[in-house]
């Protein structure tokens, strides 16, 4: 028994899941508990399989007769993989629990086919767990292609709706456009190294401008995968179409797994990191961390929302690798470790708190039909235990202590105060800059899930299926739950986690963080206790001491309760219209970063043509549209189309010139080989 | 010991020297501008009056609402607990450095603004959409203003901080005078007075933090109205012990501790005089100038840090 055994099983699972899905459409419990079960199966064993090599800080590698006859596939898991491993089966895990009652509706409904929809998601989940084992790129690309193709089916699962296609299309086609890039990345190691395995690609010679030329590929094609901006125009598209708990795996873990490639190609294949590399990644972080959260703050569909978020949470993780590869370069690899760690940490919050917002934002789904945060209100009192799980996302997305999103924020804070110690004046500059921006987009995202929250789980409902929601079944509570109390963990808890993931940067730079956990589980001091120290669970005691003793000293002298009417100015009835909307929410920050959007807002009155001076109908359209579209995406379709109208003159329709074209190609490329 | 039984001394000290802070502020206010004034005592006799009253919720309210008052209570004391405010290298500060610090009182805000959400009227939305627009202004600026301090003194500790201005002598730091101007510009802005929100008023389009805790009556008032005093003072607190820190004991004797006692206490009356002279010559702004004063804080935090790593490190 190894760790990779159990990684093997794992896989084996998550293809039983798909193929016992298959015989769904006449027995459709094989989908909802058949399937869920392998997938829960092979998340425990993915956490098990992860874990081992993680505490162990064992690598394990292994050849399957598999694949081209000179190439056989070649397998590794080491603690890097491992984490990512532990990553993909927590949420699996709780996917798998919340499965079976969200596809209760796609049963009953029986207009959807069943088996691709189980099918899919088992090859979806065998791809990511298959990329993180492989160990050369001929693998690599093979499951992360599977990875890619089987999630466009997921994506494109609803698909009687043409929004849905467009959004699929788009997805595949950028998630092909980066797959080439990371393609193209392979290939110059893979000619210098003289293999496709990562051993040879480790020990190729690259020269600085190849070095860069691959690193600039991949991170196009990897960013493009993470949603990175301005590549991100397809996450908000494609992830809120999928079913929930779908977006909540493709959110949660799918950008991950692009988070790995970046990892495992820049520390690990390439090695000699510079800093301009990390400059472009930190630069990059920073923009997609405040324009992700700022396009999410004008969303009010709930799941385009999310997505957005992670853009921004993607940011986030981008910003700890850029501080490190720049520290790292710098010759501070102790500060490279920290960052290292920090995106990390985050990699894994953000794939515990986003997997619950989906899971959440699906309960809602499931128990209301309604997507729209300015149709929903007052949830808390219909779904009273997905409230409680909803908040505990929304604190942690948004930063605050004492919860998991927190400390790795800080982590990164940390990382990017100790720029002093830089030589390069630019680099001291611009980095406590991002930092800012990184505290910027913080408080952003608090603000925006303050409205997420308040809009669709306080206050009144706005509409009669809101109000008549039900809470959903033990199984998505059970789902939505595991995840809460993870966050909730790995907030309080960061000392022990960090103690189990610095067996990777032992691995990657062959350092180890001393400081970070040296006071004990108690404290987490990154540099040194005298720059900087945490102690979440002491947080925790005190503000639950606090709160206490003040509700204690309130209840020894009780006072009557009684409940009233809100103040309505005198004007007598208040209504459930009358409460702020999400639009209106996030209208004064929509009003002063209005350059970053491209927004058309019509107002229409209408008079009465007795009372001309009377308006009796006002009209109000607001459109608020990401602006990497009009910049970016619409130049370069046109761009595409232009030219293909000019290679179409060629396109004559008639056999014969088109077998002239052949005959001069070959006689070209003869002449070109001889 | 010793240490531990001062820093819980000391937040005791913090928590119910708050209100008296609050009612030198309005005591001054009432001088300066020709009214007569309520004797200094009155936000205690206003707080037990809220403490024995009946307490009205509204129809609509859950328990986030309930619980919020006592969620921000217990951030905000926490806060209080680590900030030094007599003696320096208590034992708290090492809980929760200024970034956390930060963090705390965004909790505390975040929960606030959900109350505000929680009854389902339009103020407490208006009150929440403008609180959080605010508080995602301000927390940068005040974030930016911590790293120049925390750049010069290459720790974010408080206690650490304080120490290093304590013991760099009297020099003339050109990027500490730009981060107290921001830092000074956002306590003021998060602690909602002139010119960004008035406390004083209740006049429903105009309010800010009053908009969001509208419906809150009895003891969750009290618990909330407390919260923000011990708010005023952290901020106050931080300002005079971070840029001005001397008379700060930096041991435990009686001496030292009397002295930093009188020190800060000079200091704070000195600091209010300053919030009170700004709040009786400013006028309240309207809502969209708010970001423009935010927007010229951040310059001036930014300005500091940039002096810092451009004069103050001989790059």
């Amino acid at each position: 028994m190894s760790p990779l055994i159990l990684a093997y099983l794992s896989l084996f699972c998550a293809l039983a899941s798909g193929i016992t899905a298959l015989n769904a459409e006449r027995y459709p419990w094989l989908l909802r508990y058949g399937s869920s079960i392998w997938l829960g199966l092979c998340g425990l064993l993915a956490v098990g399989a992860g874990g081992w090599s993680l505490i162990d800080e064992i690598s394990l590698i292994d050849q399957v007769r598999l694949g081209l006859p000179w190439l056989h596939w070649h397998l590794k898991l080491d603690p890097l993989s491992g984490f990512f491993f532990i990553v993909v089966g927590l949420l699996v895990l709780a996917v798998s629990l919340y499965a079976p009652g969200y596809l209760q509706e796609y049963v009953h409904s029986k207009i959807r086919s069943l088996a691709s929809l189980g099918l899919f998601t088992g090859l979806f989940v065998f791809g990511m767990l298959l990329v993180l084992l492989a160990d050369d790129a001929f693998v690599f690309m093979v499951a992360w292609e599977l990875m890619s193709v089987s999630s466009y089916f997921l994506v494109v699962y609803q698909h009687q709706h043409s929004a849905n296609r467009r959004a699929a299309f788009l997805y595949l086609l950028m998630a092909h456009m980066g797959g080439l890039a990371i393609l193209l990345g392979f290939g110059v190691l893979a000619s210098f190294g003289g293999s496709f395995t990562f051993d040879a690609m480790r020990a190729a010679n690259l020269s600085l401008a190849w070095a860069s030329i691959a690193f600039a590929l991949t991170f196009f094609g990897f960013g493009m995968k993470a949603g990175m901006v301005p590549l991100h125009a397809w996450l908000p598209e494609a992830h809120p179409v999928a079913p929930s708990h779908i977006s909540a795996l493709m959110s949660g873990v799918m950008l991950k797994i692009a988070i790995y490639g970046l990892i495992r190609f820049t520390y690990d294949l390439l090695g000699d990191i510079q800093w301009q590399w990390g400059l472009a990644v930190l630069i990059i972080g920073a923009a997609s961390t405040l324009l992700g959260v700022l396009y999410a703050l004008m969303q009010h569909d709930l799941k385009r929302l999310l997505a957005y978020h992670s853009v921004e949470n993607i940011g986030i993780i981008l910003m700890g690798l850029g501080l490190s590869m720049i520290f790292i370069n710098a010759g501070r690899p102790a500060l490279g470790v920290l960052g290292l760690i920090a995106a990390l940490y985050h990699t894994l919050n953000h794939a515990l708190f986003k997997g619950l917002l989906f899971l959440g934002a699906g309960a809602v789904l499931h128990a209301s039909h309604e997507n729209d945060l300015n149709n929903m209100g007052g949830l808390i009192r219909r779904l009273p235990q997905t409230a409680i799980f909803f908040l505990i996302g929304c604190l942690a997305i948004s930063g605050l202590p004492p919860l998991n999103g927190f400390v790795s924020e800080w982590l990164t804070f940390q990382a990017a105060l100790q720029a002093p110690s830089l030589a390069s004046g630019v680099l001291r500059t611009i980095i406590p800059i991002t930092a800012a921006l990184l505290a910027l987009s913080a408080a952003l995202a608090a603000a925006c899930f303050v409205k997420v929250y308040g809009v669709a789980f306080l206050g009144v409902a706005r509409s009669h299926k809101v109000a008549h929601a039900h809470e959903v079944d033990i199984g998505m509570r059970a789902g939505m739950g595991l995840l809460a109390v993870l966050c909730v963990i790995f907030g309080i808890f960061p000392a022990a986690v960090i103690n189990l993931i610095d067996a990777i940067p032992q691995m990657l730079l062959g350092v180890k963080p001393v400081s970070a956990t040296a006071q004990g589980w108690l404290w987490l001091t990154p540099i040194s206790p005298r720059v900087a120290s945490y102690s979440a669970p002491l947080v925790v005691i005190g503000i639950v001491l606090f709160a206490l003793i003040s509700y204690v000293l309130m209840r020894a002298h009780p006072v009557k309760f009684r409940r009233g009417y809100p103040w309505d100015c005198g004007f007598g009835a208040l209504n459930s219209r009358m409460q702020y909307t999400a639009t209106a929410f996030s209208m004064p920050i929509r009003r002063i970063f209005a350059p970053v959007w491209d927004i058309t807002e019509q107002i229409e009155e209408l008079h009465n043509p007795t009372q001309p001076q009377r308006t009796e109908i006002i009209r109000h359209q607001l459109h608020v549209q990401d602006k990497s579209w009009s910049r970016l995406y619409e130049p370069i379709g046109m761009l595409v189309i232009a030219a293909a109208r000019r290679v179409s003159r060629i396109q004559t329709g008639s056999i014969h010139t088109y077998l002239a074209y052949s005959f001069f190609t070959l006689l070209l490329l003869l002449w070109v080989v001889t | 010991m010793t240490a531990w039984l001062l820093a819980a001394l000391q937040t005791l000290l913090f928590l119910f020297m708050a209100p008296l802070l609050a009612g030198w502020v309005k005591r001054v206010k009432c001088h300066m501008q020709n009214r007569s004034a309520p004797s200094l005592f009155q936000p205690y006799r206003d707080m037990a009056k809220l403490f024995r009253k009946h307490t009205v919720l509204a129809e609509h309210a859950s328990w986030v609402f309930r619980t919020t008052p006592y969620i921000v209570f217990g951030a905000t004391i926490l806060t209080a607990a680590v900030v030094p405010l007599v003696a320096v290298q208590l034992p708290t500060t090492a809980i929760a450095d200024v970034i956390v610090l930060v963090g705390f009182l965004a909790l505390a805000r975040f929960f606030t603004a959900l109350a505000g959400m929680d009854i389902g009227t339009a103020f407490g939305g208006m009150g929440a959409s403008r609180e959080m627009m605010i508080g995602a202004l301000a927390e940068p600026v005040m974030l930016m203003t911590v790293f120049t301090m925390a750049m010069t003194a290459s720790t974010t500790n408080l206690s650490e901080a304080v120490l290093f201005t304590l013991n760099s002598g009297l020099v003339l730091r050109p990027s500490f005078v730009f981060a107290i101007l921001g830092l000074m510009m956002v306590a003021v802005a998060e602690t909602g007075r002139v010119p960004v929100d008035n406390p004083a008023t209740h006049l429903e389009l105009t309010m800010i933090h009053e908009a969001m805790i509208l419906e809150y009556s009895g003891r969750h008032l009290a618990l909330i109205e407390w919260a923000a005093q011990i708010k005023l003072m952290i901020y106050a607190v931080l300002i005079a012990n971070i840029f001005l820190p001397w008379g700060i004991a930096a041991e435990f004797t009686t001496e030292a501790l009397g002295v930093g006692a009188v020190a800060i206490t000079v200091k704070l009356m000195g600091l209010a005089i300053v919030l009170v002279v700004w709040e009786t010559v400013m006028a309240k702004m309207r809502l969209f100038r708010a970001p423009q004063f935010l927007g010229f804080a951040f310059l001036l935090s930014l300005l500091g840090m940039l002096t810092h790593v451009i004069l103050e490190t001989g790059g």
